[in-house]
């Protein structure tokens, strides 16, 4: 019998309960290279089988099919195919082989990036990465994957879904730098300036025994959030001592443009800032940051009046330009507005005197949204801590971690000494 | 508080004239002369006077008060004084200065400098003779005698790092406390001459560490010795403290570094710069000793009444006509401008504090400034926090504004709570992290 449908037929078979399907992974590992040598015929095969019982089969199938070089037309037939699969697949079956699940979705990308469609492939890789996570705090390969599908599709929404899952466990560290850098940049998008420090911060101090370029470009946005979230960036502060040492010393050498950008915002002086951007526009918009640097000279202005609600009670627009270096008292009026708007600031403009009048922050903590707020982040925060003795404990428990403190020990503790025996119960 | 009762007029009057005209039966405010030169330099003695001459020489052309009869006056005595004395080195810096200026008795006379060269070598010839004598006797007295005798030696010279190094060598050889305190204070006048106060400081601990009790004399001098030191040093409250403690009867014995007007003069500006009002009150107004001092200089002791009575104008008048005078003033030259800006500070500072809102008009009025600048200043005080207050500036109204501890407390708590969560997250991320990185290394080597 042609051996293809001879395993078609075990595949159709062995895929009914657990036992099976782990005799049928290994009968498929071993027919691997033969589907490959037949890659002509599998399209056929695929018609035959079911993605939601014969999950593993068919894995293993499309694999082989998408394994060779693909053409234009040939990906407008496989990214259905493929897509209709992840939808259907059972997630038990395919985390048997999980390898082969990433490659395919990494090949599902790749054909999307050349037709130009990334937005075909977001909701299919969403449902990929869901499926494939043993559990929420998981981080598979096909996060960063998906985060950057919906970077290139500007679906911000649906990749802000996934950002609000913590993550704990991480296989490969490769994949969190990716995920926090896009990630990173998904919140910029979105202006979620705070969300977007921590996932920026996580890249930069993470443990690394040597500097990558992910940790490079993402210190470099890290800056410039800073500068537009806090106001201030200082380059001593700017890496904590948990930071890897290589990260210590040698990232600020790739970011020379940066830091002297931030050191010129904490002169305050607008004009000296827009200067020092003019110059090395060039190199801003070489790594794709010229927006950001763009947003970074706004926030300076946003700051400046923010000062200005410290000291003033009432404020003319003509001062208000004044102080903060605006042209006229008509752009005065614009930027406070859309700061009134966007909640930065409490004030009211009046308009025949030409007044802005600052008031008091008006929440008063008084209200039940505020306690329930209060109490769920109690909550949470409990939740957290419940699962820091969890993790200390299940590390004290590890075996290489106790053969390792084990070794560093001295050999006898103070209590093996020996005790004359007529203490001894 | 613009709309006034009849039982408020005289109160609000009284607030109106502080900035107003001086109908108060005070003592007319002395304008500010030009320092009188001879008053000057006759209060002090010996290389300070020198030393001063020549400072207000170089200073007196760069001030706006430009006078170069000023000059030349101060050079002339600078000249005068340097000849009762040895100091070669600066007879020819003096000389060089006037350049001639002054007529032909006052040119730089070779002559004299040649005598009092070759004396000076036969003098050191002498003593170092002197010296190895006594050294190979190992009388200890008459060695620290001889070593005390060469300090005096090359400080009369202008030689002050030979002289610093001799007066230290006594150390060694002095037996009694007395020795241990007049060799501590050589060192001193040599530090202050120098311009290295740390010396000063360590040499002033020694000195009241000495076994015996000091006379009053002796400690009034050590006490303006760490004053001074403090001055250089910017520790303003500190300086203004040891000031403070001096012994009215310095008098005038410490003339070869400081004299009694002076005292009082940086003790009640540094006291005036930097301590609260309880603290002006015991320790200067209240002072008995210091009393004496201020005596000396009334338009200080009119000053510091004026700010604590806060009548802020006159004192910053006062301060103003002093101004000029004292950039003139060696010691004091650098710290003027801190100075008086911390004294206007507070006083705008003390000015705001008893009050819920203040009218800027009367404000500026009372420190005889303008609105705007006034607002200005106000601006920089409050972003510095050392006012709570905000100014509306459409009406011109400052408004007392006292933060709210309850909403304060629940910002901070809330924001605790994040920091927390954003901590311990990115925390376990990097302990699983390094978890998973010394598993893969441990995999690797089984």
């Amino acid at each position: 019998m042609d051996p293809l449908e001879a395993l078609v037929a075990q595949i159709q078979g062995l895929s009914s309960t657990p036992g099976d399907i782990a005799r049928l992974h290994v009968i498929l590992k071993q027919a691997d290279d033969s589907l490959r040598s037949e890659s002509t015929r599998l399209s056929s095969v695929l018609a035959q089988l079911a993605p939601s019982e014969h999950s593993l089969g068919f894995l293993y199938v499309l694999d082989a099919f998408t394994s060779g070089q693909i053409s234009k037309q040939q990906a407008e037939t496989t990214v259905p195919i493929i897509t209709g699969f992840i939808n259907a697949c059972n997630a038990e079956q395919i985390r048997l082989a999980p390898e082969k699940f990433v490659l395919v979705c990494k090949r599902l990308k790749d054909q999307v990036m050349m037709l130009e469609a990334p937005i075909r492939s977001v909701g299919p890789l969403f449902t990929a990465a869901r499926k494939l996570q043993l559990s929420t705090e998981h981080l598979t390969p096909l996060h960063s994957d998906f985060l950057l599908l919906c970077l290139l599709a500007k679906c911000y929404k649906t990749g802000l879904s996934i950002l609000e899952d913590g993550i704990f466990e991480v296989d490969q560290p490769r994949d969190l730098f990716l995920y926090c850098y896009y990630g990173g940049m998904i919140c910029i998008g979105l202006k979620r300036f705070q969300k977007a420090l921590d996932l920026l911060h996580n890249v930069v101090t993470a443990p690394m025994s040597s500097l990558n370029a992910i940790a490079v470009e993402a210190y470099k946005k890290y800056i410039l959030v800073s500068l537009i979230h806090h106001g201030q960036w200082q380059i001593s502060t700017s890496l904590p001592k948990y930071a890897s040492s290589v990260a210590q010393r040698s990232l600020k050498n790739f970011c020379q443009h940066y830091i002297e950008l931030a050191n010129s915002y904490g002169t305050e002086k607008i004009a000296e800032l827009e200067a020092y951007v003019q110059t090395n526009t060039e190199k801003f918009e070489n790594d794709n940051n010229l927006g950001l640097v763009k947003q970074v000279v706004l926030s300076m202005y946003k700051r400046n009046i923010q000062r200005l609600t410290q000291t003033y009670l009432t404020l003319s627009l003509q001062d208000i330009a004044n102080t903060v270096q605006l042209n006229s008292p008509k752009e005065a009026e614009m930027h406070v507005l859309q700061m009134i708007q966007d909640g930065e600031i409490y004030a009211t403009i009046n308009q025949r005197d030409g007044m802005v009048r600052f008031l008091e922050d008006p929440e008063q903590y008084k209200t039940c949204e505020m306690i329930e707020h209060i109490d769920s982040s109690i909550q949470r925060i409990m939740a957290l801590s419940r699962k820091l003795s969890a993790m200390d404990e299940q590390i004290s428990c590890d075996q290489l971690y106790l053969s390792k403190v084990g070794r560093e020990r001295q050999r006898y503790d103070f209590d093996d000494f020996d005790v004359p025996t007529k203490f001894n119960i | 508080m613009d709309a006034d009762d009849d039982t408020c007029a005289p109160i609000t009057d009284e607030i109106r004239a502080n900035g107003g005209d001086e109908q108060r039966t005070r003592r007319p405010i002395i304008s500010g002369d030009q320092l009188d030169i001879e008053a000057y330099a006759s209060l002090y003695s010996g290389r300070t006077k020198i030393m001063r001459l020549l400072f207000i020489a170089d200073h007196c052309s760069d001030e706006k008060i430009g006078n170069p009869s000023m000059k030349l006056d101060a050079l002339r005595m600078a000249y005068d004084e340097i000849k009762k004395g040895e100091n070669t080195q600066l007879m020819r810096e003096v000389a060089q200065k006037i350049n001639g200026r002054l007529g032909p008795s006052y040119e730089l006379d070779s002559v004299w400098c040649d005598t009092v060269d070759r004396r000076a070598e036969q003098k050191k010839e002498k003593l170092e003779n002197e010296l190895n004598a006594y050294r190979t006797n190992l009388i200890k007295e008459s060695i620290r005698m001889g070593y005390n005798d060469f300090g005096d030696f090359y400080y009369s010279h202008g030689q002050l790092g030979d002289a610093f190094k001799s007066y230290v060598r006594t150390r060694d050889y002095c037996t009694t406390s007395k020795h241990i305190v007049h060799m501590c204070m050589s060192v001193i006048l040599v530090s202050i001459e120098m311009g290295q106060f740390t010396h000063v400081t360590s040499y002033v601990n020694k000195a009241e560490q000495a076994p015996d009790a000091l006379d009053p004399i002796t400690s009034a001098k050590l006490r303006c010795a760490a004053g001074l030191a403090n001055l250089e040093a910017k520790k303003y409250k500190l300086a203004a403290r040891k000031f403070l403690e001096t012994n009215p009867e310095l008098g005038s014995h410490y003339n070869e570094v400081i004299a009694p007007q002076d005292v009082a003069t940086y003790g009640g500006l540094c006291a005036l710069a930097t301590f609260d009002r309880t603290e002006l009150k015991s320790k200067v107004i209240d002072n008995l000793n210091f009393r004496n001092f201020l005596e000396l200089v009334p338009e200080v002791r009119e000053l510091i009444n004026d700010f604590y009575s806060s009548h802020y104008a006159s004192c910053l008048q006062y301060l103003g006509n002093l101004k000029a005078n004292l950039l003139l003033d060696i010691h004091l030259h650098d710290h003027v401008e801190t100075l008086y800006d911390q004294i206007r500070h507070k006083a705008l500072i003390q000015y705001t504090l008893p009050f819920v809102s203040v009218d800027l008009n009367m404000m500026a009025n009372a420190f005889k400034t303008t609105v705007a600048e006034l607002q200005k200043e106000l601006e920089a005080l409050i972003t510095d926090n050392q006012i709570q207050a905000r100014i509306d500036s459409h009406n011109k109204i400052l408004y007392a504004r006292h933060a709210d501890q309850r909403n304060a407390t629940f910002q901070r708590v809330l924001e605790t709570g994040r920091e927390f969560d954003r901590d311990v997250r990115s925390m376990l991320l990097r302990s699983n992290l390094v978890k998973h990185d010394y598993n893969v290394r441990q995999l690797r080597k089984l």
